[in-house]
């Protein structure tokens, strides 16, 4: 139990040891923890800003599908509108159509029939002109007379 | 190690308590001392082996240890060596950052040297006592060639070593001084070991108060590297003279060993840690301004 050059001795390692860890183990270790808590930090921040950009971005994804639903069926509807009115018009159109078509027609008959009556009446008048000639360039046989003015029966 | 009787219990507890002593003795040159009468005849000029190869040993594999970790040492995911080292730095961190508020860039590692160091030595008290005594007696005999196996002595826990203690202590000391004569100038140093407690306005009396202030500060100022030094050493050469009691008892050792090894541990850590704090606080005591 004596005090002896051990103290000494001890006192240089220890100062050794001191010096050593101040300046190739303090420092490094230090070094990493404080860049690794600034690195959680940064990272945390990071993620918290992810998750805040993530919200922002379904928000505005939900509201974008919300509109283009409204959209969607906005569209649809006034595509159903504007099918019935052309469907209703393409009717009235057609029907319109029909009944023009039917006067013309009509008119067109009327008019033929007018046509072949006036040739008719035409050709009557010839005819009776040339029987009439007939009649007065021989003479008049009855028989004759009744074949010739059957024969105008008929062809009226 | 049953032991017959008192007599050879206490032969072989003051063996164990007998450094590897180094030394001038006048009668035989420089030689290792082959008796505890040797050992302390060679006075002052004398080492212990020992204790100097387990400190420095035990100092090495911390510096070695952490250094490994410090040249890996990242900002990503740290290894589960990385993990617990950091620990220790971090817990050491943080008691230097509550007690001492100034600036310095020796206390931090001087306390984690300290905390780890001393945690170490202590640590050896756990190691049977008889298991690296023994060692170094088969090798005393068979490789140096001492006739007598008695005659060879090793003491493993160099924290039961006064030497150890106080060198450590002293070292603390000097830091102190140094810190204090830095802090506050040399003038300061004087004022603060002569001005306080007693002070008077009127410089007559103040002269007469300064003996008496000197001599209250100075006991003050020692007794803080006795204290340090001795409450180390104290609890620790306890520790080891309980160990080497239990070992002596015969088959009820082991019970015995198991609870006071259990209950030590606190000790080794507590130990530890208040060798570091102490030191902290009164660094932090000699760089505060008054």
């Amino acid at each position: 139990m004596n005090l002896n050059l051990t103290l000494i001795g001890q006192s240089i390692a220890f100062l050794v040891f001191v010096w050593f860890c101040m300046k190739y183990v303090w420092p490094p270790i230090t070094k990493a923890l404080e860049e690794r808590r600034s690195k959680i930090e940064e990272d945390l921040a990071s993620a918290d800003r992810a998750r805040q950009e993530m919200e922002r971005v379904n928000e505005e994804s939900e509201r974008i599908l919300r509109e283009s639903r409204e959209e969607a069926s906005r569209i649809l509807e006034q595509t159903r509108s504007r099918a019935d009115r052309m469907i209703e018009e393409a009717r009235d159109d057609a029907r319109a159509e029909g009944q023009r078509m039917i006067d013309q027609a009509r008119s067109e008959i009327d008019m033929e029939l007018q046509r072949a009556r006036e040739d008719l009446r035409q050709q009557v008048a010839a005819l009776a002109v040339t029987g009439a000639e007939r009649i007065l360039e021989t003479e008049i046989d009855e028989n004759r007379h009744r074949e010739m003015l059957d024969k105008l029966a008929a062809e009226l | 190690m049953a032991a017959g009787n008192s007599l050879e219990t206490s032969e072989y507890i003051k063996h164990h308590l007998q450094n590897l002593t180094f030394g001038y003795d006048p009668g035989h040159g420089w030689t290792i001392a082959h008796s505890a009468e040797q050992a302390s005849n060679m006075g002052f000029w004398a080492i212990n082996l020992d204790t100097m190869l387990f400190s420095i040993v035990l100092g090495a594999l911390f510096l070695w240890v952490f250094r490994l970790v410090a040249r890996h040492a990242s900002s990503g995911v740290p290894s589960k060596l990385n993990n617990a080292v950091e620990m220790v730095v971090e817990f050491v961190d943080s008691s230097v950052r509550e007690t001492f508020h100034g600036k310095s860039r020796l206390i931090a590692p001087l306390s984690l040297t300290i905390f780890v160091w001393v945690f170490l030595m202590n640590l050896m008290d756990l190691i049977p006592v008889d298991w690296i005594p023994q060692l170094a007696q088969a090798v005393g005999v068979s490789v140096i060639g001492v006739e007598d196996p008695s005659h060879v002595y090793f003491r493993i826990v160099p924290t039961a070593d006064i030497n150890a203690t106080l060198g450590m202590s002293l070292t603390v000391f000097a830091l102190i001084l140094i810190y204090m004569v830095r802090m506050k100038g040399i003038s300061g140093f004087v004022a603060d070991l002569t001005l306080k407690p007693f002070s008077a306005s009127n410089p007559l009396v103040q002269a007469l108060l300064v003996p008496a202030n000197l001599l209250l500060e100075l006991v003050t100022l020692l007794s803080k590297p006795i204290s340090l030094g001795l409450r180390l050493f104290g609890n620790l050469y306890a520790g080891e003279l309980i160990f080497m009691l239990i070992a002596s008892v015969g088959l009820f050792q082991l019970p015995l060993h198991f609870a006071w090894a259990t209950f030590h541990l606190l000790i080794i850590v507590l130990q530890a840690f208040i060798f570091m704090m102490l030191t902290i606080v009164y660094l932090s005591q000699a760089s505060e301004e008054h």
